[in-house]
């Protein structure tokens, strides 16, 4: 971990802005990813938009993955990217199975605005500070959140 | 109960506005909702979810290969792109070499499906605004291109070509021959429809200062593809991280910077340009060679083979009923599609069937600029902001 840190700029200024703001980083086929502690997301997002040489000026995508019966159970992914110069970042939340709750991305990138509704719709994760947060894709009064991992594919639930 | 919008307490009451699901303007299953101040939209929200079929779930139930069908379906204007997206995200996985001729297939073709579904944007986009003779002329380009697609892959729109490693068959022998005579003929056509639009007065008055938006509005906002390369953000994917060969062929992107409905109008109709330009291009220099990768446990083998060597047929067996293995990690691979960056996001855990794919629609993010444009303005031009950012109902809701 600490070799890749070392090598690549973004997550080294991002550790000389919070020296806490990186639990793990990973990397794979040229992708770096950087996990983020819950607590410290909006200062990060906020430090990764504004900083003169980064320049994340642009959610790309935000979706979430179920790593059902370990604990943490929810990853929430982000991918960043800025144009000049031109990269690309993956962030990721670890939060856990029971009440997982983190904050919103929307005032940094309002576009994260519906990503986080259908995340909220399909994997039932709260997103404290969301404007608007209601079902997305299913209708209200749905029960259940399909894209998790004990949410059957086929049949009735 | 769908969703309204709440009255502002304190607030005199306005009337509330639902507009779809079932309105022809809304390029299929858009419901939006509106409060009105006579004819003044004061703001609005969307509902989505009316073509929601779960595909993200479905990709965990089925094997890498059987995925590329769903991804058909998500952008039925742009099935090869979808293709194209998913394949080049499983390949990155695999890190897995494709052949030369096999990108160059897969270039024009995506190429010819840009021009087809810009299009049937063009088309749909006049019909809307009142201009019925347009999509007439379209749509009788748009079948030829369905013809190639036919002829090359034996499906009009449901393509499933590309494959993982490649295509999935080599394309027919004088299919060549048979773009280069439509492209020949194209470049009149596309002035034809220019002429019947550009300066049409009616038309110009209906689109330009409509549904305007920033640069910094629209980066924000996640907007991507023509519509905002309309705002003057030159931002193409195809030029910044070149896939599938990209880097070898040389086109230009088209920008504005007013970022209105005629703007977008005239980016997509330049890109329509540049596309013919790289399809000529592939045509001309298109390289000899296999159009699969040369690996045997991933890549279904030759019919002819499998019937002198048991070797492929195992490799067969296993590919059919179990799939392959990649390794276990994770990729996000993102194209250009006709409506912006389509993304795959990966995740892998060396099973033969995806942990978790996330499909970033262009449309998605895209149409959350409609909102945006459409406070304080007329009804009328609600119709006009909706077509001009061309969004997909099937790719939104997935």
């Amino acid at each position: 971990m600490s070799l890749l840190l070392d090598a690549n700029p973004v997550p080294r200024k991002l550790r000389e802005f919070d020296p806490q703001a990186i639990e793990d980083a990973r990397e794979f086929r040229g992708e770096i990813t950087l996990f983020i502690p819950a607590a410290r997301l909006r200062s990060v997002c906020e430090f990764l938009r504004d900083a003169a040489d980064l320049q994340f000026k642009y959610l790309s995508d935000l979706t979430a993955v179920d790593l059902c019966a370990s604990e943490p159970r929810f990853e929430v992914v982000y991918h960043l990217l800025a144009l000049e110069p031109y990269q690309r970042l993956r962030l990721k939340v670890r939060l856990p199975g029971d009440n997982p709750r983190i904050d919103s991305v929307v005032p940094i990138w309002p576009g994260a605005n519906a990503f986080e509704r259908e995340v909220f719709d399909l994997f039932g994760i709260q997103f404290d500070g969301h404007p608007f947060l209601r079902r997305l894709m299913l209708p209200e009064e749905w029960e259940g959140y399909p894209l998790r991992k004990d949410y059957p594919t086929t049949g009735y639930r | 109960m769908p969703i309204t919008l709440e009255k502002i307490p304190g607030q005199e009451e306005r009337v509330i506005l639902s507009m779809g699901p079932q309105h022809p303007s809304t390029h299929g299953v858009l419901r939006l909702v509106l409060e009105l101040d006579g004819e003044t939209v004061v703001r609005g929200i969307y509902d989505i979810g009316y073509l929601h079929t779960g595909f993200e779930k479905s990709f965990e139930a089925l094997t890498y290969s059987q995925g590329i069908t769903l991804t058909d379906r998500m952008d039925y204007l742009a099935p090869l792109s979808n293709n194209l997206g998913f394949c080049l995200a499983i390949e990155k996985l695999l890190n897995l070499e494709i052949p030369p001729k096999a990108q160059w297939v897969r270039v024009l073709l995506t190429e010819l499906t840009r021009i087809q579904s810009h299009l049937v944007w063009l088309g749909t986009h006049a019909l809307e605004l009142g201009a019925m003779s347009p999509f007439l002329y379209t749509f009788r380009e748009r079948e030829e291109i369905l013809n190639i697609f036919e002829l090359v892959s034996g499906q009009r729109m449901m393509t499933s070509y590309f494959r993982v490693g490649g295509l999935a068959l080599e394309p027919p022998l004088d299919w060549l021959r048979r773009v280069g005579k439509f492209m020949k003929g194209f470049p009149r056509c596309l002035e034809e429809y220019e002429g019947l639009l550009t300066k049409n007065p009616i038309w110009m008055k209906r689109t330009i200062g409509v549904g305007a938006i920033s640069a910094e509005d629209a980066l924000a906002l996640s907007l991507s593809g023509p519509s905002l390369r309309a705002s003057g953000v030159k931002w193409d994917v195809r030029k910044a991280e070149p896939y599938s060969s990209y880097e070898k062929f040389n086109f230009d992107i088209p920008t504005r910077s007013e970022g209105d409905v005629y703007a977008r109008y005239l980016v997509r109709m330049d890109e329509i340009r540049e596309s013919i330009k790289i399809v000529n291009q592939a045509t001309q220099g298109m390289p000899e060679g296999p159009v699969k990768a040369n690996a045997p446990h991933i890549v279904l083998p030759e019919r002819e083979s499998m019937k002198t060597s048991i070797e492929a047929l195992i490799y067969h067996f296993k590919i059919v009923t179990e799939g392959f293995h990649p390794p276990v990690g994770e990729v996000y691979q993102s194209i250009e599609s006709p409506r912006g960056e389509l993304g795959f996001y990966i995740v892998s855990d060396g099973t033969p069937k995806p942990f978790r794919c996330h499909v970033r629609a262009p449309s998605f993010a895209n149409l959350q600029t409609l909102i945006k444009v459409i406070e304080g303005r007329l009804l009328a031009d609600v119709v006009a902001c909706i077509a001009s950012l061309d969004t997909i109902l099937g790719e939104i809701d997935r």
